[in-house]
């Protein structure tokens, strides 16, 4: 099992050709995951040769589909080609789209996804570290060898805390990492993610991360208090965020009196979560359910 | 980013968008000379990125452009919640039959922009939210044309005059990238006309590319900020004295909050170097850390993931040789992640006078406190 991503996924980049694409290309093989091929309109027909493998080019989603069987899709494109991108992705009908580019505007975002309503593409990102099943796939950026295949399942807005907080837990192993994105709206919320973990049997314990900024935490926390049985262990950073400034991810920021680091908290143990004070903390916290 | 009231009233213009007759002046003869240009009473008005400035006198009405030049010498130079005000806007004052409050925003838990319309305009429009909700029209919105402006007008009680400029503020929300286009008050006048009198404006940061002739944003105030961004650099000064530097906006974040539960002054600043932490952008980051008078000691965090912990010691250690004698601070370092042994020995073997080691977050930030409080 896992969530959203699993041993029979079979993966095509979007971008696979830039330098970020084929860089992370060679380190997703490198992880087990199975990569079919690439997309890129302007160098169909061509293919890269990586980590002995050779890949094909395509000029588009659906033909990449239909002729390796694809179900997910990793974007790697520039922030000013990511709406058109998706919105291909979401026609050709792929299951999943991980969008890795960071500095994807807003209204871009807003549009492709009033676009997929009603689809059958799950949206993950943008400006997020993707998705990994240890072992099975990593469709994204999350660094493969900081855990193992096991029962933990991670969501989380930040890349490096996720990485922090897997790595933690390494020997109890992770069932699915999901990188939500720090941006103001995201394809994938907590919410969505705790869905799937509480119907993954392999996850028994559930870590949220949350940071400043939106009210995702906040919702989270009720759905957890009426549809999560499994045990929820949660982290909110930036306490100390000054009000008005955009701290790193585009999405967090303390607006006035909403999105504090304080406010998630409260609402986080009011639904029951233990919540760390620090990402060290947390783990422990995790630690002692794991094995009480 | 947010705007100034005078930049937004520029967007306004440019998409038709009625405002009154004004000009922007950072001097006291400027808001007389604009004063004699408007003709009639005028309003002169502090530019602050802050709410509340009527309430701390920053808004005048003057009736004549001597009474405008007193107003203004009263308000430039005003501190306002902490920003200084360099700039005042003077208006035509508006003889105002109705005020109402309307916005476009996004809603980030729906995943869409969100039209806001009330007939309780010029308050505050989220204690108008907590008191009266019912007063505040609130409507999903994927594509805007007068029809739905005039049924969102319709319904809140605005008068049907309104719906034009509801389309041509949903014309500057898309064609300008905003994130926020609020007016609060927008005024009907007594000759019936449908005024923005105010206008808050937040510009999403990464449409730049789309908008290179933008000529906002370029005031950043603190001098440290402004040298980070210019280094590409993702900075924001704090008030402590432990300066921190770390890979990824979360980490960064929790280190902040770590820190200043260490005691102490708590963090100097937000620097998040982002992913790769390569030896060239932690001396970029080290520099401006650095250059910050208040630091007393740096915490550099770090988890090695894509970039492992031995390449993450080698760059430290090549930062602080590019540095040489501008590094003066004590710097306590802590290191997770792949090759985090390597990584570690690396930093003991190279015995760096200033470089102190610490295994986990937590010690390494009362570390960090420790020494800072000691250099203070």
């Amino acid at each position: 099992m896992a969530i959203f991503i699993d041993e029979g996924s079979r993966v095509v980049v979007q971008g696979m050709t830039g330098s970020e694409g084929s860089k992370h290309t060679a380190r997703m093989l490198r992880s087990g995951t199975n990569i079919v091929g690439g997309v890129n309109a302007r160098k169909a027909g061509q293919s890269l040769a990586v980590e002995g493998k050779t890949l094909p080019v395509f000029g588009g989603v659906a033909e990449a589909m239909a002729a390796t069987g694809a179900d997910v899709s990793v974007l790697f494109v520039p922030p000013p080609f990511v709406k058109a991108a998706v919105i291909e992705a979401v026609d050709a009908g792929i299951g999943l789209a991980v969008v890795i580019t960071e500095g994807v505007p807003v209204h871009d975002t807003a549009a492709f996804w009033a676009h997929s309503a009603g689809s059958r593409t799950r949206i993950i990102g943008p400006n997020c570290p993707g998705v990994i099943s240890p072992g099975k796939c990593n469709a994204g950026i999350i660094p493969a060898d900081i855990t193992k295949p096991g029962r933990v399942g991670v969501v989380s807005k930040s890349g490096t805390l996720t990485y922090q907080l897997m790595h933690e837990l390494r020997d109890f192993g992770c069932s699915t990492a999901v990188g939500i994105g720090g941006d103001p709206i995201v394809g994938t919320t907590h919410i969505d993610a705790l869905r799937a973990f509480q119907d993954d049997p392999e996850t028994e314990l559930i870590v949220m991360i949350g940071e400043i900024g939106g009210d995702a935490e906040e919702r989270a926390a009720a759905f957890v208090q009426q549809h999560v049985t499994k045990p929820v262990v949660g982290y909110v950073a930036g306490f100390t965020a000054p009000e008005g400034k955009t701290m790193g991810h585009a999405g967090a920021i303390v607006s006035g009196s909403s999105g504090t680091a304080a406010a998630k908290k409260v609402a986080l143990e009011a639904a029951g979560i233990a919540v760390g004070r620090t990402p060290g903390e947390t783990a422990l916290l995790a630690r002692e359910l794991l094995t009480g | 980013m947010d705007l100034f009231e005078h930049e937004a009233r520029d967007l306004f213009a440019r998409h038709g968008v009625p405002v009154p007759p004004g000009e922007v002046t950072s001097t006291a003869a400027g808001a007389h000379a604009a004063a004699v240009d408007i003709g009639g009473p005028v309003v002169v008005k502090a530019q602050v990125k802050v709410g509340g400035r009527g309430k701390a006198g920053g808004v005048k009405l003057a009736r004549t452009p001597t009474e405008a030049r007193a107003a203004a010498e009263a308000i430039l130079g005003m501190d306002i919640k902490g920003h200084t005000v360099h700039k005042v806007l003077v208006t035509a004052a508006s003889t105002i039959a109705d005020e109402y409050y309307f916005s476009f925003l996004l809603d980030r838990a729906n995943r869409t922009w969100l039209a806001m319309a009330s007939a309780e305009g010029g308050m505050d429009i989220e204690e108008v939210a907590a008191t009266r909700p019912d007063a505040l029209v609130r409507r999903p919105v994927v594509d805007m044309d007068l029809g739905q402006a005039a049924d969102i007008a319709l319904a809140a009680g605005l008068p049907a005059a309104a719906a034009d400029v509801i389309v041509k503020l949903w014309d500057v929300l898309v064609a300008e990238d905003c994130t926020l286009v609020e007016v609060n008050p927008l005024v009907r006048t007594e000759s019936g006309e449908i005024i923005a009198l105010d206008g808050k404006v937040t510009l999403d940061e990464s449409a730049s590319f789309r908008h290179a002739q933008r000529p906002f944003g370029t005031e950043v105030s603190d001098p440290l900020e402004r040298a980070a961004h210019a280094k590409g650099l993702n900075y924001v000064k704090l008030s402590g004295d432990v300066g921190v530097i770390g890979n990824g906006a979360g980490l960064v974040m929790s280190t902040l909050d770590v820190v200043a539960q260490a005691g102490g002054a708590g963090p100097a600043n937000f620097l998040d170097i982002g992913g790769g932490a390569s030896a060239q952008v932690m001396a970029d980051g080290l520099e401006i850390i650095l250059g910050d008078a208040d630091v007393r000691s740096v915490f550099v965090n770090v988890f090695g993931g894509i970039t492992a912990c031995d390449a993450v010691a080698d760059g430290i250690l090549q930062a602080l040789g590019m540095l040489g004698s501008r590094a003066t601070k004590p710097l306590v370092v802590r290191l997770d992640g792949n090759n985090v042994k390597r990584g570690r020995e690396i930093l003991v073997e190279a015995g760096h006078p200033l470089v102190t080691m610490v295994e986990t977050m937590d010690d390494a930030a009362r570390t960090a406190a420790r020494l800072a409080a000691q250099g203070a």
